[in-house]
């Protein structure tokens, strides 16, 4: 009883159908062909673009530095391969708008030759600074979705003394799951790249939570991590949004981050289990962020599998590899089907934040047969974020957008579960999303109108400032010459 | 290259849970009791439930080629049949064929269609026709008929049930008698003691609804498994049923505990098929019940105390529907004053403290 009290560790969410039963039982792919042609574009990662730094022609060898990072919050890119630079011009992104981004077009000569790497004997003896100097130059970014640099993310939880490094294996997308493969092959160099980033990050204790639906991952984490007593493996239960930060803070650690805060300023830091892996191969290797483990599936994917992929392969070659058929898939998807973006066609590259890219068939996707509101609070239950989601698209309809932000607007995080179980078919995060785009184009518009305004106001005062001056000099210049007759007139009389 | 669709967010998977669905499963939940409903008052219940159903149908269509819009998936969500199916069963079970049509129209039309249709009514439609049913024809509405099952002698046949719904009954007082609620209110008045009302009173045939009352709302035991059965199916949430009955509870326990000849116990009111369908069909309707967890328990107790009053003190031996249109009206009330705390912020919306 004492527990209803207490504030609540899991809130809201939903339980999806996993489909992942297949994919997570194969094998990480190792056979895909490398492809001929790479498309890198120039942000992989939030923040600005990294600036280019060779010329179209140009030899490049694997690993080596294509674009440096630009300013604090950027991330830099590597070649994925080796071969020659062809072209550095504007591509379709990975978007649901597939509008232009600056990329760089690498076509791969098959060799796969590396630039020499930097390599440490015991990177514990470097200084923690240095292990962000290198995260960063490696041009590491949360590989969860996010693409935060991670480098940054080291440095505040540095900064700000963190106690805890949480380490997010929840993988709580359906049909997801590379990191689960990832944990289950690899745990060794994942434990090896959490303590890398606790010494980077001056941290004591990192805890590894793991869905509970990924049994072998923990079993094979736990293993790895045994010799460890800092680097703490468990389960936690499984309902999305596990894996949304501030959830998966709250449970482990019973604190709530507050609005507007980042999570390192309540002591906690988190980063994801294919960054860690990144930070592995970053320090021990030298070897920059190339590719990254990518789920194929979903209902319109014959051989569904995980794909080591590297970065700039484009969505049909991988399709083609796991024998994708397009006549069955009704909508292509980059990232898992909860929070993913809707591609509108496959000529697009992965990137750093490609986790997933699915193929889904008709009968997977929700019905989009649009019924009336029967106000039924699914979405208030589901919201992990404790928001009111059928007031907020009831006001969004009518187009008040302000009524919606203060019920929260900016506190949705996109999860979807509204959407998900919403019986009516709303499609709710489709209005959150809108109304935010829209809040934010209505600020920028009376922040320009403000502007003119202002500048409109200084423009006048000044032309005011100007007449001023002038009337004050006529009247100065007839004053003297006034003066002037009075005493030519004054001389001309005395004479 | 090909070229898909207009771009859509997230998410992109769901629940197949749909509008009909979930109508179609709460009748499911209500027809074990509306059939034994059916079977305990013959031939001119079926009749007036028909016909209850049927005009409701009619009017749904009829506001929909008023409003200009095809009709067809509008019925096929079935509100309009739930909606009806409530209000049938909240009927005395042999009244005539208007009392149908009049609460059907009453419901479609002025309890939901005015106010925009489906998901935008204030008041539950069901019980809002009922009230004004019950204010506007007393007596039509209050003629409670005995027992006569189906296929017994007693029971009208299927002529002769015609004969009751379309002309009405002839011989009131062979055929119909006071609910246990009206009679106990009717001998209250007359001065008389609890344990000796009682004396005829059985707990059992109430349980199991072989008694008189409304035409599917007599039997405690049938409805209140088919409210299980739609809380076990996620349906409908446990808040509003648990805080209703045990509101009304509490109450009549403290009262039958203060004075026991005036106040009847808990028991008695719980065995009650018409509290039951209330707390678990009515009162946890979605439109017109608060969106938040306390809202509905809060929404809940106050039509538990409602009913306890209206039954105990009121004019009404029954006031299941009066109570749940009062809470109905409070329901944006509720959802203004009980909302659900944002992450990271506080009640009052403002950012949470950065823990020292």
């Amino acid at each position: 009883m004492l527990s209803f009290f207490t504030k609540p560790r899991l809130r809201g969410g939903v339980h999806a159908e996993e489909h992942k039963a297949v994919t997570a039982a194969l094998p990480i792919a190792s056979n895909f062909p490398l492809p001929k042609k790479l498309y890198i574009p120039l942000q992989q990662h939030v923040g600005k673009p990294a600036e280019p730094l060779i010329m179209v022609g140009e030899k490049v060898l694997k690993g080596q530095l294509l674009a440096y990072s630009q300013g604090l919050i950027s991330a830099p890119v590597h070649a994925p391969s080796s071969g020659v630079i062809i072209d550095v011009n504007d591509y379709p992104a990975p978007h649901p708008s597939a509008l232009p981004i600056r990329t760089i077009v690498l076509e791969t000569d098959g060799k796969d030759e590396w630039i020499k790497t930097q390599l440490v004997d015991d990177p514990f003896q470097l200084h923690p600074e240095e292990i962000s100097l290198r995260v960063g130059a490696a041009g590491i970014v949360g590989l969860g979705g996010a693409t935060f640099p991670t480098a940054v993310k080291l440095n505040m939880g540095r900064e700000n003394h963190v106690d805890t490094l949480i380490i997010n294996g929840s993988e709580c997308e359906p049909y997801l799951c590379c990191d689960d493969r990832l944990m289950q092959e690899r745990a060794e160099q994942i434990i090896d790249g959490v303590r890398l980033m606790l010494h980077g990050m001056e941290t004591e204790n990192a805890v590894v939570a793991i869905e509970d639906n990924k049994p072998q991952a923990f079993l094979a984490m736990r293993a790895a991590a045994d010799p460890y007593a800092p680097v703490n493996v468990i389960q936690i239960p499984t309902r999305y949004p596990m894996g949304w930060d501030r959830q998966l803070i709250r449970y482990i650690t019973g604190k709530e981050v507050p609005v507007g805060c980042r999570s390192s300023e309540i002591g906690v830091t988190i980063h994801n289990i294919g960054t860690a892996y990144a930070v592995h191969k970053a320090i021990r290797y030298g070897q920059p962020l190339l590719n990254r483990v990518v789920t194929i599936a979903g209902g319109a994917v014959k051989q569904p599998m995980n794909v080591e992929v590297p970065f700039g392969t484009l969505i049909s070659e991988l399709f083609d590899f796991c024998e994708v058929n397009l006549d069955e898939t009704a909508r292509i998807i980059m990232g898992g089907p909860m929070m993913g973006d809707s591609l509108p066609h496959t000529s697009l590259p992965t990137v750093k934040a490609t986790s997933g890219i699915l193929a889904l068939t008709q009968s997977e996707l929700k019905n989009t047969d649009e019924q009336p509101c029967i106000r039924c609070a699914s979405c208030v239950s589901v919201c992990p974020a404790g928001l009111r989601p059928l007031d907020m698209a009831n006001n969004i309809r009518i187009n008040q957008l302000d009524a919606a932000v203060d019920l929260g607007l900016k506190d949705c995080i996109s999860c979807g579960c509204c959407s998900y179980i919403c019986p009516s078919n709303i499609p709710l995060v489709q209005y959150f999303k809108y109304a935010s785009g829209e809040v934010i184009a209505r600020q920028q518009a009376q922040h320009k109108s403000e502007q003119t305004k202002r500048l409109i106001d200084a423009r006048n005062a000044r032309m005011e400032r100007i007449a001023q001056q002038q009337r004050e000099e006529e009247q100065a210049r007839i004053a003297a010459k006034a003066e002037r007759e009075r005493l030519k007139a004054e001389q001309e009389a005395s004479v | 290259m090909m070229v898909h669709m207009k771009p859509s967010s997230g998410a992109h998977v769901g629940t197949n849970k749909s509008v009909s669905h979930i109508m179609w499963q709460v009748m499911l939940a209500l027809s074990p009791a509306t059939a034994f409903g059916l079977l305990c008052f013959g031939w001119p219940a079926i009749n007036l439930f028909i016909i209850t159903v049927l005009s409701a149908v009619v009017f749904e269509a009829l506001c929909m080629r008023l409003k200009g819009k095809i009709a067809k998936p509008v019925i096929m969500d079935g509100s309009a049949v739930l909606t009806s199916w409530l209000l049938a069963i909240t009927l005395p079970p042999w009244a005539p064929w208007w009392i149908g049509v009049v609460g059907s129209g009453l419901a479609i039309i002025l309890g939901k269609q005015v106010y925009g249709g489906l998901g935008q009514n204030l008041f539950n439609p069901a019980m809002l026709a009922r009230v004004a049913l019950l204010i506007s024809f007393p007596i039509e509405m209050t003629t409670w008929a005995n027992v006569s099952p189906l296929f017994f002698s007693n029971s009208p046949g299927l002529i002769e049930s015609w004969h009751i719904t379309f002309s009405g009954l002839d011989n009131i007082d062979a055929s119909t008698g006071a609910t246990t609620l009206g009679f106990i209110k009717t001998e209250f008045s007359q001065n008389r003691l609890l344990t000796d009302i009682l004396k005829d009173y059985s707990g059992f045939l109430n349980f199991i609804g072989w008694s008189r009352g409304s035409l599917g709302e007599t039997s405690t035991l049938l409805l209140g498994l088919g409210g299980l059965w739609l809380i076990r199916k996620n349906i409908i949430q446990w808040q509003i049923p648990v805080s209703l009955l045990m509101t009304v509870m509490l109450l009549a326990g403290f009262f039958h505990a203060v004075d026991s000849e005036h106040y009847v116990s808990s028991l008695l009111h719980l065995n009650s098929g018409a509290l039951m369908c209330v707390a678990f069909f009515i009162a946890t309707d979605y439109v017109t019940s608060p969106n938040t967890s306390a809202g509905q328990l809060v929404f809940g107790a106050g039509c538990g105390l409602l009913i306890f009053v209206i039954r105990t003190w009121g004019a009404y031996p029954e006031g299941a529907g009066f109570a749940v249109l009062l809470m109905n009206s409070a329901t944006p009330l509720i959802d203004y004053y009980i909302k659900p705390r944002i992450y990271g912020r506080d009640r009052k919306g403002k950012p949470l403290e950065i823990p020292k």
